[in-house]
């Protein structure tokens, strides 16, 4: 039996700065993992990371990372490195979490 | 220091301009990832987690004055103010962005540095011993050895698609401070019967997946046949190592799977036909034994020390010097709670002008992830110290428990399982009291975050190796691993341990060495080698022994 699919979101890093950004649904792109773009079966997944790997212009090496989704359907990360990737390193107040703090 | 020639500084800075070209045509979209990754690579620009990371040669671990606070510019113009020195030698920034990075490359190349063979399937950049040029113990300083066989491995167009990364160690020393019995080529200098200087050449060392200990591939090879007998063994490699799988495409897995037999006689083939033709130039050689020449000591007074910190900070972080009025120092770049091998922009400008006054323009990177100074005057120490402990560098823990080795971890590393970095931190404090740390004696602890092991946590006394568990952080314990010239691969002490349980099972373990201990000079590493596994595994699964009692 085919394993149940599962909510996945878009993830890659910007070109020019590297940060980590995820496809939204206008085909755009947001640093924000709550604004991501989900996808709820396989061919939407697959169109999805379609649409992501036309954009060579302004990201590098986009893939498929499964997603949680809260009770209004806002998705979060699932294993912990797509969860260190909303942050930064633990190390220091760099990366996202310190734009978070800045904002 | 090695001065670039007209022909070193063309080629360095006619690759900054190249990748400024590529660089550009991945921007406006003639070249696409897919050709543009091998090109970045190729110029130690990797992409990591959260950003883009460049990785920048220091051959053999060495900077002058003027390197270093190049180094810090950079950091504090295209960085975040700092920089990571890493267990091969180089220094990484975590956070440039692409289209800085060419003019990074300039501003290297400006102080004779690049970042070139930093990555990808290529001859790597060659690592010494941290101490070269200073040591009491050495034979003849290794570097010339090393920048030799750099001239020789850089964009050398037999070996830059080698079947998989390819690196190089040399020590000068019995003592072996650079681990090249865990290097793909280690090269070991000694002396044969009529005294003459050579080198014992070991192969197919290496740790990562499949963690070997190298073989002695020729136990004496005169040093004016080093590099025809480095590009036979290379051409060997080259054509037999495996490139059906990545896993298996290492030169010890040729070595281990083809016998050591095997791989000599290919060699020493290959060696006899091309030896000829393979006259390095005696002026090359002059140029470069010149730079290596020994500094112009001087002497003076050296007064007593009385102050009780001066004198720990002596004792730990100092070692004998060829010149008895001289002492090596070693900076720790591991402050308690800190991250391993990271050093400020301030601090480094700190490092380099206490090298400038008292280190005659002199530092090194150790594997070790500390900065050295080789050759600072026993009556200059006082002020050295007094200067770091302002800049925050006077930490008195070299070889002791917090001096941790660290790959960066998931922290930043795209192929890391877990973190490694807020591991050692935990590890630090939880032992900050120096004093208490002098009493557990020299003890190395390696931490890697994934099965790359580029934390060495093999040849840790104690290695932690972290890794992904079904989706959860997940550590290992390895014991009685050593680096040495007694190079051992540490045994896995049974199950691993999750995030919040890694700190108190090390605890555990220093804890059972204490209670253990013959005396207290018996080191970690001597009392397990006493009383093997059996001790400590009792006290890192007490839980175990309870079922086992209970039964």
């Amino acid at each position: 039996m085919a394993k149940a699919f599962k909510p996945q979101i878009v993830t890659a890093n910007d070109l020019l700065l590297g940060d980590v950004i995820y496809l939204t649904a206008e085909g755009g792109w947001t640093r924000d993992h709550a604004s991501a773009q989900v996808a709820q079966n396989a061919e939407q997944a697959e169109a999805m990371l379609a649409t992501a790997a036309a954009q060579q212009l302004k990201i590098v090496g986009p893939y498929l990372a499964e997603a949680t989704l809260d009770a209004n359907g806002t998705p979060g990360p699932v294993h912990f490195r797509e969860a260190f990737r909303t942050r930064g390193p633990s190390n220091y107040s760099h990366g996202k979490q310190a734009e978070a703090a800045e904002a | 220091m090695y001065d670039y020639t007209d022909f070193d500084r063309e080629f360095v800075n006619t690759r900054v301009q190249e990748f400024r070209g590529q660089v550009a045509r991945r921007l406006d979209g003639s070249m696409t990832e897919d050709e543009f990754k091998p090109l970045r690579l190729m110029n130690g620009l990797y992409l990591q987690l959260h950003a883009y990371m460049l990785r920048v040669a220091i051959p053999y671990g060495t900077l002058n004055s003027g390197q270093m606070r190049q180094l810090a510019m950079i950091a504090d113009k295209w960085d975040k103010g700092y920089g990571h020195f890493t267990t091969r030698q180089n220094i990484q920034y975590n956070w440039p962005k692409l289209m800085d990075v060419p003019d990074m490359l300039q501003a290297l190349a400006d102080v004779s540095m690049h970042a070139i063979q930093t990555s990808g399937n290529t001859i790597r950049n060659v690592t010494a011993d941290h101490f070269a040029g200073a040591a009491a113990d050495e034979i003849e300083d290794p570097r010339p050895t090393a920048e030799l066989v750099r001239q020789w491995s850089t964009d050398h167009p037999e070996f830059q698609f080698l079947p998989r990364k390819f690196k190089v160690a040399v020590t000068g020393s019995s003592n072996d401070r650079a681990v090249v019995k865990a290097h793909d080529i280690g090269l070991r200098m000694v002396r044969n019967a009529d005294g003459a200087p050579g080198y014992e050449v070991i192969v197919g060392g290496g740790l990562g997946r499949t963690p070997m200990i190298g073989k002695v591939l020729r136990d004496y090879l005169p040093k004016a046949d080093l590099l025809p007998y480095l590009e036979a063994v290379m051409q060997v490699y080259n054509l037999h190592g495996r490139r059906d799988n990545k896993y298996k495409a290492r030169i010890k897995i040729l070595v281990h799977e083809e016998s050591l037999e095997v791989m000599q006689s290919r060699v020493a083939e290959v060696f006899e036909r091309i030896r000829d033709d393979f006259v390095v130039p005696q002026d090359l050689i002059d140029h470069i034994e010149t730079g290596f020449q020994p500094p112009a000591y001087k002497t003076a007074d050296i007064a007593p020390v009385l102050d009780g910190a001066l004198r720990s900070f002596i004792d730990t972080n100092t070692v004998a010097h060829k010149n008895p009025d001289y002492a090596i120092v070693t900076i720790s770049l591991k402050g308690i709670g800190e991250t391993p091998g990271d050093a400020t922009s301030d601090q480094m400008r700190v490092m380099a002008d206490l090298a400038e006054k008292y280190g005659h323009d002199e530092l090194r990177i150790s594997h070790e992830q500390n900065v050295v100074l080789p050759h600072v005057h026993r009556g200059d120490l006082p002020a050295v110290f007094a200067a770091l402990k302002d800049a925050g560098l006077a930490t008195a823990n070299v070889g002791l428990v917090s001096d941790i080795i660290a790959c960066p971890g998931m922290d930043y590393c795209a192929l890391a399982t877990a973190r490694s970095i807020p591991v050692a931190q935990q590890i630090s404090t939880a032992f900050a009291d120096i004093d208490a740390q002098r009493d557990i004696g020299p003890l190395k602890i390696k931490i890697s975050g994934c099965i790359n092991a580029c934390g060495h946590h093999h040849v840790g006394h104690i290695g932690i190796l972290g890794l992904d568990r079904a989706g959860v952080e997940n550590y290992q314990i390895t014991l009685g691993g050593d680096g040495t010239e007694t190079a051992t691969i540490g045994e896995r002490a049974g199950p691993g341990f999750a995030y919040d349980e890694i700190v108190p099972a090390v605890e555990r373990l220093i804890k059972a060495y204490l209670d253990l201990r013959a005396d207290p000079e018996e080191t970690f590493l001597e009392a397990y080698r006493r009383v093997g596994m059996g001790p400590f595994k009792v006290a890192l699964y007490p839980e175990k022994q309870e079922r086992a009692n209970a039964a």
